[in-house]
Formats: C-alpha cells, structure tokens, sequence
C-alpha cells in the first residue's frame, strides 16, 4: 500500500494526570475520507488538533509522508502543513468580521493576491455555500447552519490539500446535517483533498467515508473500511456504534441498516423452508444536478421525501426499508414473490410521481437560469430465499434496475 | 502497649510538622506570589519582544492604521474632557493657593509643568487603559477562548504579527499625541479657571507659560507617554492572550478577571514607572 500522508506512532497525549490519548497508531491516505468516530469527549478533536499541530504529542511520532514532523526545518513544516485546513467544531469565525471578511482572511494574510483576485476566489465559494444574502452579515445574525457553511467556505478558500473537520455537522437538523456531509463529499471529489472528520453521526458518516478509524478507550481499535466495520467484533462496537445508531436513521425516518438486518433473521426464522420473498432496491440518480441548480438543503429534503414516500407505501403491507448508501434504499417484502412485487411497485410509480412534484414544489427556491432540473428514480426488484445471502439477493436487484419515475424538466419560477 | 509511645511521637511530630506549616505559609505564599510574579514578567517581556520585532512585517500598514483610530481617535473626545476639567481644577486650586502667598502670576508655569510633566502623560495613560486598554483585553481574551486564536494558528497566521504587533504599534503613536491633546487642553482648562473665572492676569499667564516650559519638559512628558504606551499595550494583550491559561477560573469569567488584572496592573505599572522614570530625567 502507499505511504500514508499522515501516521502516528505510539502517540500519546496527557493533560495533568489525565491519559487522554495512549499509543495511538493510526494512518491516513491521500486523497480519501477518513472518519475518526466515537464517543463524545473521547479525545476525537485533541486527535486532530494533533495533526495540525495546534497539540504536540507528550510521546510518540507523527510522520507526514513518512517523515516525522517534529524533525522537519520549519520551511519543511510549512510545505507540509500549509495548505491544511481546519473547521472547529464551534466554527471559531471571527465574530467582529463580515462573512466575506471571515472567508477573505486566509488569502489576505497568506497569499500575496490582488484584491481583484481574492474577490473572485472568496465569491466563489460564497455562491457554493449558498451565503449570497449573508455576505455583508456578522457571524452572530446568521443561523447554526449558516455559520457551518461560512466556516466551511473559510476552510476551502485556500484550495487546501488536507481538510480537518472537527465534528462539521453538530447541532444540526437531520436535513441540514446530512447536506453539510454531502457538501463536503462533493466538494472532497471536485477538488481532490484528503478529508478528516471527527463525528458520531452514525450511519451518516458512512455513506461519505472511505476509511473508518474508532477511538475507543483512548486508543485506535478499528481502522478500516465501513463494510469491514461491519464485521468487527469489539466491545467499541456494542457501546459506541450502537448507542449511536439507534434504529431509525434521522434523515429518512427508515430503518438503520443493523435494525433492517435484525427484521431480516426475524422474518427468516418465521419463514418456511421454501417460502420466497422480495427486496426492493430503489436509487435516486442525478442529486448532483439537484445539488447545482437547487442547493445541498434540496437535495438532503429530496433524499428525506423519498425516504418517507418508500415506508408510507410499503410498510402497511409488512415491508420494511433501509437507506444502504448516500442514495440507495432498500426495501423488503417479506410476504411477497417477484409477481406481487411487481404489482405493488406498479401502484408505488404514481404515488412516486405525485411525491416527486410535492418535493419539487418543497424545494423550489431560486430560479436558475430557468434551466432544466430532473432527476430520476431507478428501482429493480430480486426474489430471495431464506437460504440465500440477503447481500447478494441486493445485489441481484440492483442489476435489475431500470427507470420507474422522472421529474420532467420542472419549470423554475 | 508497645505501640503507644511511637503513636505518641507519630502525633507529636505531625503536630509540630502543622505549626511549621503554620508558621511558614505566609512566607510560602510570599515565595510562590514572587516566582509567579518573575515568570509572568518574563514572559511578557518575550511576548512584548516578538510582537515587536513583528511590527515592521508586511501588511501590518493597515492593520496598525485601524488600532491607531481605535485606540487613539477614539479616545480623543474622553481625553479632551478629562484634560479640560483638571485643567480647570488645577488652575483654580493652584490659583487659591499662590494668591494667599501673593505669587498668583507663577500660575502659568504651576498648571504648565505640572501638566506637561507629570500629570497630562499620567492621566492619559490612565484614560486609555480605562477606555482601550480594557477592551483590547476582553477583545483577545473572548478570541482566545472562542478558538478565534487557534484558528488563524491553523491558518498560519501568526497571531501576535496580526492581533499584537499592530496594537503596541498604535499605542506607542497614540500615547503621546494624546498626552499632547491633554496637555493642551488642560492649559486652556487652567486659562479659564484661573484667569476667566477668578481673574489672574492673562498676559502673565501665557508669558510664565511660554517662559518656564522647555523644550527637555516637553521630552520627559513624551518619553513617559511612551513607556507608558509599552506598559499598558503589553499588559493587556498579554492579559487577554493568556485568559484561557488563568488558574483561578475559565472561560467568560476568566475573560472579566483578565480585564480587571489588565487594568489594575496597568494602573498600577503606570503610576510605579512614572516614579522610575522621573527619578532617571530629574
């Protein structure tokens, strides 16, 4: 494997008495999204406060590309931790500056730009964050959400090469949780960086994160990817993932994906030797498009309205759904074979199509350009039996998808 | 049985260890007091000393214009009243105690020195900790607390080059345009309690005023003005800089127990080096 852009080596960190980091090894690779998860007041954010180096370890070693930060001449510091970025968990904006003031600061200060220059940067990414209207605001007349955005654009405006995200989306509604997430996931794909996320927003993280990291009992016990997570046996996995998942996810009012597998062997006990049933897999294409003409908010609404649509229709009739990736649901039917299946899906497509214009109306906001907006619902159905790897029977169903519901060209006002 | 006389003499020896104690906290406390008291001197004289060295770096142009208005500018109107009614006090205090001696024509040259020398660079300094020096310590100490801080650490700025250098810059600028202001004013305050009000002879007035004022008067109220300016900038930066790091409290509380050290110990410095530096020009 390639060297890690970040690793710690036995690192330790005490404060007074208090452990509150003891032999952590960790590595984090380029290019990808790392989330550091656990518990709150575990020593997630003195972690990345390490990293940064606004903390020095008491023991141990932090290597960036494989060589040790504290052996570096400070112009080797700088080249390596220059264009890192930080968002603080309470934002830390300057509250006696205008939002542009906050975002333009970073180039003003570091870079040897022309003002005309800086103005187009620091608009950019005011027009990204939707803060247009809160431009000439002081920190303290914008909202909760708003205040994340305008530290996001700050931590963005350099083009940095490593992004810290120290708990990006506390205190936020599920809505606007999952849309600071997405924003970061885009952005993390449009731009290249290598993003770090301190979070227990579990399971939202997931769906963004290529790399999982646990911190449990002052150390590192899990590094690895969400689907390896899945198979990790740790005592961290019955205290922290599943206090913090709980059984619905906050976003789509579903099923957690660990509750839908739990329905999954309950029904399967139940079932018969023989007995057949159905899995819905339903994925909502082109949210990026969404995202561009009605923002990140309309997006995470259309991703909510889609959630409650799929349990409003199918769990009168015993079926129970999950939300499997960033825009996948499934959907299970226990009772069901593959010709019932389809019937219901049949009545499911004009229902979707009604909701698909209530979201729309839900989410009109701002006209751009009077462009086409459209996105598509794709659904594919798989019969499975007890005998068979809920897994795969998804998978099956998801080779079967074809499109079953449009938004056709809405019209902006 | 056995036990008894060794329990005794455990007691015994505790007891006298506590009257030791006893006896020697006051001194401990003194010691502890003196050690705390050499290790914040020391590190604000570095404090001071790096943010000074910064003040010449690029883009601090701007930044040390806005202080100057903040710091100075804004204390124009406060200074000019405060200068003006112990000009007229001192005229009119100076004036009642020269007549009963028949010398009331050396009351230009009283208000004059005393104001130029003593008490324009002093009151000044006192003013500007009142109204600036405060809120340049509850200003850094709620950025310290808020992360504001860490966040242009994390931006790689350096935040003595941004938040002090500009703002000992602006002190030493201001300090003595200020005690000039004051001075002034405080003359005029002098003109009309001493001579408007109660009558002194205004010819004599300005000619002791303009005979008996030097141009090493004028020297000694700028030099104090600066050390004073040095003093009060440091202290409250550094007061404010430190807030989180205060044994005593944290957070908002340690905000508002900085701003009253900065001002109680700027007070303070004030009064103690303007004794110092008295004594060196005499």
């Amino acid at each position: 494997m390639d060297i890690p852009l970040i690793e710690f080596q036995d690192v330790t960190k005490r404060f007074g008495d208090r452990t509150v980091l003891d032999r952590v090894n960790l590595k984090i690779y380029e290019g990808e999204v790392t989330t550091i998860i656990g518990l709150s007041g575990g020593g997630k954010s003195v972690l990345l406060k390490h990293i940064i180096g606004l903390l020095k370890p008491d023991e141990g070693t932090i290597l960036f590309r494989g060589k040790p930060l504290n052996g570096m001449s400070k112009k080797e510091r700088y080249a390596a931790l220059g264009r890192m970025s930080y968002m603080f968990q309470d934002n830390a904006l300057f509250d006696s500056m205008t939002v542009y003031e906050n975002i333009a600061l970073p180039l003003q200060e570091t870079m040897n730009l022309k003002k005309k220059e800086i103005e187009r940067r620091v608009m950019a990414r005011i027009e990204q964050t939707e803060l247009i209207d809160a431009v000439h605001k002081y920190p303290s007349e914008l909202s909760g959400g708003m205040q994340k955005r305008v530290a996001l654009a700050r931590a963005l405006v350099i083009d940095p090469q490593i992004v810290l995200f120290d708990e990006p989306t506390s205190g936020q509604d599920p809505v606007r949780k999952n849309a600071i997430l997405s924003m970061i996931a885009q952005y993390q794909r449009k731009f290249g960086f290598t993003a770090v996320l301190v979070s227990h927003e579990i399971p939202d993280v997931y769906f963004i994160s290529n790399r999982i990291l646990a911190l449990y009992d002052r150390t590192i016990v899990f590094q690895g990817t969400v689907e390896e997570l899945e198979d990790f046996e740790h005592p961290f996995k019955d205290e922290v993932i599943r206090s913090l998942e709980g059984l619905q996810e906050e976003l789509t009012g579903l099923r957690s994906k660990r509750q839908f597998k739990v329905l999954y062997h309950a029904n399967l006990k139940r079932s018969a030797l023989g007995e057949s049933y159905t899995v819905l897999v339903f994925t909502l294409e082109a949210l990026d498009a969404v995202i561009t003409a009605l923002g990140y908010d309309a997006a995470q609404k259309t991703i909510h309205y889609m959630g409650l649509f799929i349990d409003k229709h199918f769990a009168p009739i015993g079926g129970f759904s999950t939300r499997i990736s960033f825009n996948e649901f499934v959907t299970m039917l226990p009772y069901s074979d593959r010709a019932e299946a389809e019937a219901i899906v049949k009545d499911f497509i004009p229902d979707l199509q009604e909701g698909i214009r209530q979201i729309q109306e839900g989410t009109r906001r701002k006209a751009t350009s009077g462009e086409c907006i459209e996105f598509v619902v794709h659904a594919g159905l798989a019969q499975g039996n007890p005998l068979e790897e809920i897994d795969s029977v998804i998978e099956s169903a998801k080779r079967q998808q074809k499109e079953i519901g449009r938004l056709q060209c809405a019209t902006q006002e | 049985m056995a036990m008894r006389p060794d329990i005794q003499e455990s007691s015994e020896e505790k007891a006298g260890w506590n009257a030791i104690r006893l006896l020697s906290w006051p001194f401990a406390q003194l010691g502890r007091s003196v050690i705390s008291w050499i290790n914040n001197s020391g590190a604000a004289a570095i404090f001071l000393l790096l943010a000074a060295l910064k003040i010449f770096r690029p883009r601090q142009l701007m930044k040390i214009t806005q202080q100057i208005y903040y710091i100075g500018a804004r204390s124009t109107m406060i200074i000019m009243l405060v200068g003006l009614f112990t000009g007229m006090v001192l005229g009119l205090q100076s004036y009642h105690a020269l007549v009963q001696v028949g010398a009331e024509g050396a009351l230009g040259t009283l208000v004059a020195l005393s104001l130029i020398r003593e008490l324009g660079p002093v009151l000044t300094a006192i003013m500007i900790t009142a109204r600036a020096g405060s809120a340049i310590t509850a200003q850094i100490g709620i950025e310290r607390i808020s992360e504001q801080i860490d966040a242009l650490d994390t931006m790689h700025i350096d935040p003595l080059r941004y938040l002090i250098s500009p703002r000992i810059a602006a002190a030493i600028i201001s300090f003595p345009v200020l005690t000039a202001l004051f001075d002034l004013i405080g003359i005029l305050g002098s003109y009309i309690s001493g001579v408007l009000i109660m009558g002194a002879n205004a010819g004599t007035f300005f000619h002791r005023v303009q005979s008996s004022v030097e141009m090493s008067d004028v020297n000694e109220g700028f030099i104090k003005a600066i050390v004073f300016a040095v003093i009060v900038s440091t202290v409250c930066c550094y007061q404010g800089y430190f807030a989180h790091m205060r044994p005593d409290s944290h957070g908002a509380k340690a905000v508002g127990l900085s701003t009253t050290s900065a001002v109680v110990l700027s007070c303070v410095l004030i009064l103690v080096s303007d004794y110092v530096v008295t004594s060196l020009l005499i």
